[in-house]
C-alpha cells in the first residue's frame, strides 16, 4: 500500500514538472534558446497569488482571482522579457549569450523578490482546499487528484492547439526550419512571442500547484523545480510535448520513490544519474529525434 | 595494381539504394573525374571512400590495403585526403593554422602533449619545422602573403584552394576533390585547374574529383566515370566517354 | 631601433604580476579593509576556475554547466588528505601534495566524466555537465568518512554508523561537512597557481594539441577527414579543464577551515557564475576571463554600501552588458562612435 501512495505523490509531484517542462520545451523548440529564468516564471506566479490570497484573506473568489492573475502577471514577464533581453541577442545569432542574459534575468527576478518580500519563507495558503478521497486504506489528497487532472488537461488543450489552430501550426513551422518560416509568410517573432506567452502562463498553472502541495515560498522556490523541469524536458525528448510529459512524469516517480526508498539526501542525485543514463542510450532523450549533420 | 580500387559498392537509405554495385580503379598518379546529374550519388561515394558512411555491400583497396569500413580518421591516416563541397575550413584559425592542423600526424611535425603545456625546446624546433613546412604550402597555392589573417576572412575562390592546401598537408595518397570549381567564375576557374595540374605534376598525386563544370573535367580529367541515380552509366577515357550518346542524354535530358 | 613586441600571452603574465604587486602594496600601505582582503583569494580562484573553464568552452567548443562539481572535488579530496596528514607532514610540503591530490581526483573524474558525456553534443552536453555537477555535490553531502587506529571508515547514513573507536576523528560529517582544515591557502599562492594554469592554457593553445583543439571546434567534420582523432583531444582538453577547476578547488578548501558541499559554494549557480566571467570575459579570450573575474567578483561587494540592492544592480548590470556587447543594433552604434579607435587598432 506504501508503494502505491509513493507512487501517486510521484505521478503527482511528475506533473508539476510536466506543465513547467512543457514550457521549457515548447521555448527550446521553437526559440532554439534555454530559458534559465523558466523557473523564476514560477516563483513570480506564485508570489502573484500569494499577495492576492492574503488580501482578500483567503476567501474562494480571492484564490481563483489570484490563479488568474498570476497568469496575466507571468504572461506579461514572460512576453517582456522576451521582448527586451532576448530578442535583439537572438538576431545576433549567439546562443551562448542567449542563455548568459537568460541567467541575468533569472538573478533579477529572484533579487526582485527578495526586495519586495524578503527572504524569509511565506507560509503559503493552498489553492486548493479539497481534502480528497479515499479508497480502502489509500488516502489521495485533493492536491494531487487536482495536480494530475489539470496536467492532462494542459496536455490536452496543447496538443489540440498545435494540432488545429493557425498559431500553432505556425509553432510547428518555426520549430522545424526559421529560414523557410519567415518565407512562407510566418511571422517568427510574433510566434515566438506568443511560445513565451504560453509557456509562461503554465508557468504561473505549475505555481499554484507547487505551492498548493509545498506550502512555502522564498524568492528561490522556483529554482530547484525549474532545472528538475528541464531535466524531465530533456529526458523526455527536448522539443517534443509528449515528451515533456512524460519526462516529467517519470522525474517525479523517481523522485519520491528515490527519496522513499533509498535516501532523501541522495534523492536529487539519482533523479540526474537517470537522466544521464538515459542520455548516454538515447543521445536525444526518450523521444527526441536524431539529428544527423549532413556531410 | 592500381592505387584506389573500389569493388561492387553499395549503400543503401532506408530502402534507397544511394550507390549501386560501384566499381572502378584509380592508377597512380591519375586525374580521374566523377560526373553525373544532381542526386547521382557522387557525395555519397565520398563519403563511403572516407568512411563518413559505412557501404552496405562492396570492398575499397588503397594501394592494396583494405579500408572498408575503417574510420574516417584511420582513413585519413591510411592516405585519403578530401575537400568538401561546402567549404569547411576551420575558420576562426589564420590561414597558416589551418595548413599546420593537416600536419598533425606526419613524421617530423609531431611532439608530445607534455612538450606542447611546457614549450620545451622539442617544441620550439618542431614547431618552426611546422611553420616552414606549412608556408611552403601556402607557397604552392600563392596563399603565402594571406598566412596570418583568419580563414573566414579569405575571398571565397581561396578558401577553396586552403581546403586543397589543408588536405595536401596530410601527405595523401589520393586527393578527393568534391566540386572544387563550384561557385568560380572562369577566371578563377582556370587558375584551378593550374593549380590541380600542378599538384599532380609536382606532388605526382593522384586526384579523384567531383565537378559539374564540364570545361575544367574536359581540359584536366584523364579518365571518368559518370554516375545517375547511383548506378554507373559509363567509364573510360575522357573523351570517349563525353562523346557517348548516353551520358549526353542524361545530362541533357534533365 | 627595434621595438619590442610582446606577444598577447606575455601581456596576460605583465598584467597577472602587475595586479599582485599593488596589491601587495596596498596591503602594506594598510589601504585594504580585512573585508577586501578576505575576498582576494576567492577572486583568484574564481579566476583560475575560469581560466579552466574557457579551455572547455572557448577553445573546445563545448557548454559545461558543471565545472563546480570539479572545484568541489579539488577541493574536499585535497582537504580530506590535509585533515588526514596535518599532524605528520609541515605546512609547505602538505599544502603542495593537498594540491597533487586535488588536482588529480578533478582530473581523473574530468577524465572519467567526459569519456560518454563528451559524445554528446550542444545543449545536451551542458544538462548533462549540470547533473554530474550536482551529483558530485549531493553524494558528497551523504558521505561520512572517519579513521581511527583501525583505518579508514565510511558510511552512507550517519558518522555514528562508521563504527569509530573512541579514540577516532571524524574528517567528512556529511552535510555538516570538513571542519578543521589547515588554513594553508593565502593570496601570493593563489596568484602563483592562477600565473602556472594561465602558463598551461596559454602554451596548450599555441601548440600542435591546441590547434587540433580548436579546429574541432570550428569544424568537427573537417578535422576528422585531417586524421585528427576528436575523442582523444575533446576528452583531453576537458580533462585538464577540470584539472584546473580541480586546483581552484584545492585553493578554496584550504582558505577556510571550514568547508561544506552546499548550493552556494558548488551548486549549478556557481558553475554559471564561473561561466558568466568566461562570457563576458570573452569566449576564447584568456585574459578576458581573468579581468571579468576579477572586476564580476568584486563588483558586488563594492555596491556592498547599496546593500539590497546590490545584487539587483549586479543582474541589471549582467544583462545591460550582454545586451551592449552582442545585440546587432548595439553593435553597429558601437562601431559608430567607437569604430574609428577599433580599427586603427586592426591595422
Amino acid at each position: 500500500m506504501n508503494f502505491l501512495t509513493y507512487l501517486i505523490s510521484g505521478i503527482s509531484l511528475g506533473s508539476v514538472y510536466a506543465i513547467i517542462a512543457l514550457g521549457y520545451t515548447m521555448v527550446y523548440g521553437i526559440a532554439k534558446m534555454l530559458n534559465f529564468a523558466h523557473g523564476d516564471f514560477i516563483m513570480v506566479g506564485c508570489y502573484a497569488i500569494f499577495s492576492i490570497v492574503s488580501a482578500t484573506s483567503g476567501s474562494p473568489a480571492g484564490m481563483i482571482l489570484g490563479v488568474v492573475a498570476a497568469t496575466v502577471i507571468c504572461t506579461l514577464v514572460g512576453v517582456t522579457t522576451e521582448r527586451v533581453a532576448y530578442r535583439p541577442l537572438r538576431e545576433a545569432g549567439s546562443p551562448l549569450a542567449v542563455l548568459i542574459t537568460a541567467i541575468g534575468v533569472s538573478y533579477l527576478l529572484e533579487n526582485l523578490a527578495l526586495l519586495i518580500f524578503g527572504s524569509d519563507p511565506k507560509s503559503f495558503t493552498p489553492v486548493i482546499t479539497w481534502s480528497g478521497i479515499s479508497i480502502g486504506a489509500l488516502r489521495i489528497q485533493g492536491v494531487t487528484i487536482v495536480t494530475i487532472a489539470v496536467s492532462l488537461l494542459v496536455l490536452i488543450c496543447l496538443t489540440w492547439f498545435i494540432g488545429n489552430t493557425k498559431s500553432g501550426q505556425a509553432m510547428l513551422a518555426v520549430a522545424q526550419d526559421r529560414g523557410a518560416a519567415t518565407l512562407m509568410g510566418i511571422n517568427v517573432n510574433k510566434t515566438i512571442t506568443m511560445t513565451f506567452a504560453i509557456g509562461s502562463a503554465l508557468a504561473a498553472i505549475a505555481g499554484a500547484l507547487q505551492c498548493s502541495a509545498y506550502p512555502t515560498l522564498t524568492p528561490y522556490t522556483g529554482a530547484m523545480p525549474g532545472i528538475k523541469a528541464f531535466v524531465a524536458a530533456v529526458l523526455g525528448g527536448i522539443g517534443s510535448i509528449p515528451g515533456a510529459m512524460i519526462g516529467g512524469i517519470l522525474l517525479g516517480i523517481i523522485e519520491i520513490l528515490g527519496r522513499s526508498y533509498i535516501s532523501s539526501q541522495l534523492a536529487d542525485a539519482i533523479v540526474f544519474g537517470v537522466l544521464i543514463v538515459v542520455l548516454l542510450v538515447r543521445p536525444t532523450g526518450i523521444l527526441g529525434k536524431k539529428i544527423q549533420e549532413k556531410v | 595494381m592500381a592505387l584506389l580500387e573500389v569493388n561492387d559498392l553499395s549503400i543503401s537509405f532506408g530502402g534507397l539504394r544511394a550507390v549501386d554495385d560501384l566499381s572502378f580503379s584509380i592508377e597512380k598518379g591519375e586525374l580521374y573525374g566523377l560526373i553525373g546529374p544532381n542526386g547521382a550519388g557522387k557525395t555519397t561515394v565520398f563519403n563511403l571512400l572516407t568512411g563518413v558512411y559505412k557501404p552496405t555491400e562492396g570492398i575499397i583497396r588503397l594501394d592494396g590495403e583494405d579500408i572498408t569500413g575503417k574510420k574516417t580518421v584511420d582513413i585519413n591516416k591510411a592516405g585519403i585526403a578530401r575537400t568538401f563541397q561546402n567549404i569547411r575550413l576551420f575558420k576562426e584559425l589564420p590561414v597558416i593554422d589551418n595548413v599546420a592542423v593537416g600536419l598533425q600526424n606526419i613524421e617530423g611535425c609531431m611532439y608530445s602533449t607534455l612538450d606542447s603545456i611546457l614549450h620545451t625546446p622539442k617544441y620550439h624546433k618542431v614547431e618552426k619545422e611546422i611553420r616552414d613546412r606549412s608556408m611552403e604550402l601556402l607557397k604552392v597555392f600563392s596563399l603565402d602573403g594571406e598566412w596570418d589573417i583568419m580563414a573566414s576572412n579569405l575571398p571565397y575562390g581561396k578558401q577553396r584552394k586552403l581546403e586543397i592546401a589543408r588536405a595536401m598537408a596530410t601527405s595523401p595518397k589520393l586527393l578527393l576533390l568534391d566540386e572544387p570549381a563550384a561557385g568560380m567564375n572562369p577566371n578563377e576557374t582556370a587558375e584551378l585547374m593550374d593549380t590541380i595540374s600542378l599538384i599532380r605534376d609536382k606532388f605526382g598525386m593522384t586526384i579523384l574529383l567531383i565537378e559539374h563544370d564540364m570545361k575544367l573535367v574536359s581540359g584536366i580529367c584523364e579518365k571518368l566515370t559518370v554516375l545517375n541515380f547511383g548506378r554507373v552509366l559509363k567509364q573510360g577515357v575522357t573523351k570517349a566517354v563525353l562523346e557517348d550518346p548516353e551520358v549526353i542524354k542524361a545530362y541533357i535530358g534533365e | 631601433m627595434k621595438k619590442i613586441k610582446l606577444s598577447k600571452e606575455h601581456k596576460t603574465y605583465i598584467m597577472v604580476i602587475a595586479i599582485y604587486i599593488i596589491v601587495e602594496i596596498l596591503m602594506a600601505a594598510g589601504v585594504l579593509s580585512s573585508h577586501i582582503k578576505g575576498l582576494l583569494v576567492p577572486m583568484v580562484y574564481y579566476a583560475i576556475a575560469a581560466v579552466g573553464l574557457n579551455l572547455c568552452v572557448g577553445i573546445l567548443g563545448e557548454l559545461s554547466i558543471g565545472h563546480a562539481g570539479f572545484m568541489c572535488i579539488g577541493a574536499f579530496s585535497s582537504a580530506i588528505f590535509s585533515n588526514l596528514v596535518k599532524d605528520i607532514l609541515p605546512g609547505g610540503i602538505r599544502f603542495l601534495l593537498a594540491f597533487v591530490v586535488g588536482i588529480a581526483f578533478a582530473a581523473l573524474f574530468g577524465f572519467l566524466i567526459g569519456i560518454p558525456v563528451l559524445r554528446l553534443n550542444g545543449d545536451y552536453l551542458a544538462i548533462v555537465t549540470l547533473a554530474f555537477g550536482e551529483i558530485i555535490k549531493n553524494v558528497i553531502n551523504a558521505v561520512y568518512l572517519g579513521f581511527d587506529g583501525r583505518g579508514l571508515h565510511a558510511s552512507f547514513t550517519s558518522a555514528s554508523a562508521m563504527g569509530l573507536d573512541a579514540g577516532g576523528t571524524t574528517i567528512l560529517n556529511g552535510p555538516m561537512g570538513i571542519n578543521g582544515t589547515p588554513r594553508d591557502a593565502n593570496f601570493t599562492i593563489a596568484m602563483l597557481v592562477l600565473l602556472i594554469t594561465l602558463f598551461i592554457v596559454q602554451n596548450l593553445i599555441k601548440s600542435r594539441d591546441g590547434r587540433a583543439i580548436m579546429s574541432i571546434r570550428d569544424n568537427r567534420i573537417a578535422a576528422e577527414s585531417i586524421g585528427i582523432d576528436i575523442t582523444r583531444f575533446k576528452i583531453l582538453a576537458f580533462t585538464i579543464s577540470a584539472a584546473i577547476a580541480g586546483a581552484a578547488g584545492v585553493l578554496f578548501g584550504h582558505n577556510i577551515s571550514s568547508l561544506q558541499a552546499t548550493s552556494g559554494n558548488f551548486g549549478y549557480n556557481i558553475s554559471i557564475l564561473i561561466l558568466v566571467y568566461v562570457v563576458l570575459g570573452g569566449i576564447g579570450n584568456i585574459r578576458g576571463s581573468v579581468i571579468a573575474a576579477g572586476i564580476l567578483y568584486m563588483l558586488p561587494e563594492m555596491l556592498r554600501g547599496l546593500n539590497a540592492y546590490r545584487m539587483l544592480i549586479y543582474s541589471i548590470v549582467l544583462i545591460a552588458m550582454m545586451l551592449f556587447n552582442w545585440a546587432p543594433g548595439a553593435r553597429k552604434w558601437r562601431s559608430r562612435v567607437f569604430g574609428r579607435f577599433v580599427r586603427k587598432e586592426a591595422a
